[in-house]
């Protein structure tokens, strides 16, 4: 059952399984450095679809597909799908639950939504509300850029501090101990998760998402780790959500203001990662696909390899709207946080 | 909700924005400026090309030739809109590629382009003005108060 730890923090006692993962990606992230991890890689970013909005929704729903798959399971198999993407009013998650027929939560906590996704999974099947959970989010980088910023063909220069929001989306199946199938992999399990507070440290430029998210992000790692009582050393892994090269580096700067000794080289970031300097992305991509196809590609799949044994997965988002950032407020970030860790940690 | 701010919050805010300053990289602003230069330049001498020919081979007046050129530029814009490469120009170019009519075409097709699909009434028709719109409207404003302003200063 699970546990409160600390102030903030949950302990999933019975230690989720997880079971299978999968991920989704458009054709510039497979050309990046994490390229080879991504499960499926798509020729076309319209899917063969009458709209933008609808691609997504299908590469949500193939995704999800793939994943069950993988366990050997039909999507019915979940007791929940835990759902969330950019669009207005969570289009793309809405759209894919519409054709899967398994009960669904709609979340959005903009680019946090995998790892809130997992952290009530979690607790679903930690409790025994679900015996099965199924996490899982998605970006477009059409669908976003239309919604947030100008018109795809409009000619113009992006700042050295903007991100380039993802094509791709992952999906992560949650288990309860009896439920894990047979033959799914299930060596990692999920052990804490420290839902974050919403920070605003009065940041409105919105080409400057990884200065909106930084705050959060050190805010939720502090507490976690004063939560539970560990060190950032006794992590494997500080592995941030889509913070870009800027956000990482003022990251590592508040935790230092606050006092948290982390080890530089441990601490990475989705964003930062998934795009190489030569592909033009500025300070990296963002968008929940970000960090959800990285987790549900090359993150899990270390854990699983024993690359990686115990990580931090905090997942981080800007929550702006078109309507806040016309009315000139300033942008709030949040940052949610899950643990997961291989057997015998 | 209208948050009184304590010294406290202001005092971190402050701080953050400073550490925001140094950790931000810098926008490469000398080589902007000199790629919007360039580029712009290049517009508008083609701009002008196409005003010479119109005048010296096709034997246009002044405000016919004035006519043609816009029309053939806000034509040219619309086009490499259409074909998907002003966007990669403007990248370069920035306000090179901006400012000129060439520009204006491009904010207006490329708008018109993005939300073909929400339909030509609601979709096209009212959006297509989505970026271009406030250039016309505060244009054509300053231009009428100017106007007045140089009608009443002509009565005197």
């Amino acid at each position: 059952m699970s546990k409160r730890v600390g102030e903030g923090t949950v302990e999933l006692t019975s230690r989720p399984r997880v079971a299978a993962w999968s991920s989704t990606v458009g054709k510039k992230e497979r050309e990046g450095p994490l390229g080879i991890s991504f499960d499926f890689t798509l020729g076309d970013d319209l899917l063969g679809q009458k709209t933008w909005e609808l691609a997504e929704a299908a590469m949500l729903r193939d995704t999800v597909c793939r994943c069950m798959d993988k366990a050997g399971l039909e999507p019915e198999d979940a007791d929940v799908l835990l759902s969330g993407d950019l669009i207005n009013q969570i289009m793309a998650a809405h759209f894919c639950a519409r054709e899967l027929r398994v009960p669904m939560l709609g979340l959005y906590s903009a680019c946090s939504t995998m790892s809130e996704a997992l952290a009530i999974g979690g607790m679903l099947v930690d409790s025994g509300a679900a015996r099965r959970a199924v996490c899982a989010v998605s970006s477009h980088f059409s669908t976003a850029e239309r919604q947030f910023r100008t018109p795809l063909e409009q000619g113009g220069q992006r700042p050295a501090s903007a991100q380039w929001t993802v094509t791709g989306a992952g999906a992560t199946l949650l288990c309860g101990k009896d439920y894990a199938p047979d033959n799914a992999e299930t060596v990692v399990s999920m052990r804490y998760a420290t839902i974050g507070r919403v920070i605003d440290y009065a940041i409105k430029d919105m080409s400057n998402m990884g200065a909106v998210m930084a705050p959060a992000a050190a805010d939720t790692l502090e507490r976690h780790l004063l939560d539970i009582g560990r060190a950032a050393d006794d992590y494997d892994e500080i592995i941030t959500g889509d913070l870009g090269k800027v956000g990482r580096d003022l990251l590592l700067e508040l935790l230092k203001e606050k006092g948290v000794k982390v080890d530089r080289n441990r601490v990475w970031d989705c964003g930062a990662s998934i795009f190489s300097p030569e592909q033009d992305a500025h300070a990296g991509g963002s968008g929940c696909g970000c960090s959800a196809a990285v987790l549900n590609g090359h993150i899990l799949g270390r854990l699983m390899k024993g690359e990686a044994r115990r990580v931090v997965f905090m997942a981080t988002g800007a929550l702006l709207s078109a309507t806040s950032v016309l009315q000139g407020e300033t942008i709030p970030g949040v940052a949610h946080l899950v643990v997961l860790e291989r057997d015998g940690e | 909700m209208n948050g009184i701010k304590t010294k406290r919050q202001q005092a971190i805010e402050k701080h953050y924005k400073d550490l925001v300053g140094q950790f931000t990289p810098n926008h490469a602003l000398a080589m902007n400026l000199v790629r919007a230069f360039l580029w712009g330049g290049a517009i508008c001498t083609l701009g002008q090309c196409v005003s010479e020919t119109g005048k010296t081979y096709l034997g246009l007046g002044q405000s016919e030739t004035s006519a043609f050129t816009a029309i053939v530029m806000v034509f040219l814009g619309a086009f490499l809109t259409g074909l998907g490469q002003y966007d990669r120009i403007g990248k370069h170019a920035g306000a090179g590629s901006i400012v000129p009519i060439t520009g204006f075409a491009n904010s207006i097709v490329s708008a018109a382009m993005e939300f073909r699909r929400e339909g030509l009434v609601l979709g096209v028709g009212a959006r297509m003005f989505v970026i271009a719109g406030p250039v016309l409207v505060y244009g054509i404003g300053a231009s009428v108060i100017v106007g007045v302003i140089a009608y009443l200063v002509g009565l005197f």
